[in-house]
């Protein structure tokens, strides 16, 4: 018996849906963005009635005013050379700190578990400038972090977490945590915000 | 005679669009996979900040969005042009946080509670004033995770 070919079905209109669904998801898309910074805020509690001291010099003032200028332990300052102030304040290690790298000028905070950044603002300074100043705070641990992850572990923090975070990763996980927790605390985020005072 | 006419051979061949589809599908691939759905539908202006010190969320469904800014074009009219916020598709006010951070933490399942993470998607011209008391309102309903949430790019661009 001669063979019968099967009828070739028309593929011709295959565009014409395909560029129905296409257009479809090419007007829902939003590529969302899913990066920030995180931070966590602190409870809120009663406030003793007599906070332990705190010297003044393990506080670093950092000031936003509604022009966006910055005012940094009394000095005005631009924000690139913030980064490097915060580095060097956490980094001085005044007091007993065998691992900071700093200037150990006694005028300057003690070790960094001690240190604390305050961040103020006004009511009036814009959301953008607030994160630009976060962000240069969190690069500055990010950096005193990183070093000393690669000092111990031959690892930058960063590839640390994003290696914990990692599901395929194959270390062993419950030592990265450790070596994380580790490095958490030899420069802790001890970053306080004060409520932002309203202008005058 | 017509018999024996002979077909031009000048004749443009037709192009053929038989691959057509399979350019269209790749596309289509494309969009599909990078599509996230929008669960709500913006009614403020949000141009987040730049920031480059960023982490990236995970889970996405362990993240509540609030979103704040001025509003947009169309509903300043009705609401004004001072910075409002967002929650789910209406404005809201400052003391319906808590109430929707109750909400949100209900809906999920009880031992995921503890890890939910709130994105904050702020217009950056967005004064301070607000934002600090949406972080008071968290504070009080107990969610200390937050995200600031921030494009990728050099944080000096948020100061011009």
């Amino acid at each position: 018996m001669a063979k019968r070919s099967a009828p070739e079905v028309n593929a011709g209109s295959m565009a014409d849906i395909a560029f129905l669904l296409l257009i479809f998801f090419l007007v829902t898309t939003t590529i969302e963005t899913d990066t920030g910074i995180n931070s966590k805020l602190p409870p809120i509690e009663e406030q003793p009635e007599n906070p332990p001291p705190r010297k003044e010099k393990n506080i670093f003032i950092v000031l936003i005013n509604q022009n966006e200028e910055l005012l940094v332990e009394d000095e005005r300052m631009e924000l690139k050379d913030l980064r490097q102030a915060a580095i060097d304040f956490l980094d001085n290690g005044g007091g007993d700190c065998n691992y900071c790298q700093g200037a150990k000028d006694p005028a300057s905070s003690d070790n960094p578990l001690k240190a604390v950044i305050s961040l103020q603002n006004d009511r009036e300074t814009e959301y953008g400038a607030y994160i630009a100043v976060q962000n240069e705070l969190v690069a500055a641990f990010n950096y005193l972090r990183n070093r000393e992850a690669n000092r111990l572990f031959g690892k930058s923090f960063i590839q640390m977490e994003k290696d914990f975070n990692d599901s395929q990763y194959r270390g062993n996980k419950d030592k990265l945590e450790e070596q994380i927790k580790q490095i958490r605390e030899m420069f802790p985020l001890n970053l306080s915000e004060a409520e932002p005072k309203e202008r005058e | 005679m017509s018999k024996f006419k002979k077909k031009k051979s000048g004749d443009l061949p037709a192009i053929s669009t038989a691959s057509l589809p399979d350019i269209v599908f790749m596309l289509l691939f494309f969009f599909m996979v990078a599509t996230v759905m929008r669960q709500n539908t913006l009614m403020v202006e949000n141009r987040l900040p730049f920031a480059d010190q960023t982490e990236k969320l995970e889970k996405k469904d362990l993240v509540m969005y609030i979103y704040a800014g001025k509003p947009s074009e169309r509903y300043q009219k009705q609401f004004g042009k001072e910075a409002r916020i967002q929650l789910n598709d209406k404005f809201a006010d400052v003391n319906d946080i808590q109430q929707f951070i109750i909400e949100e933490r209900e809906s999920k399942r009880e031992e995921l509670q503890g890890l939910l993470t709130t994105s904050l998607k702020i217009d950056s011209e967005t004064g301070m004033g607000l934002v600090s008391d949406i972080k008071y309102e968290l504070r009080k309903a107990e969610a200390y995770r937050v995200n600031y949430t921030t494009k990728n790019g050099e944080a000096i661009k948020n100061m011009q």
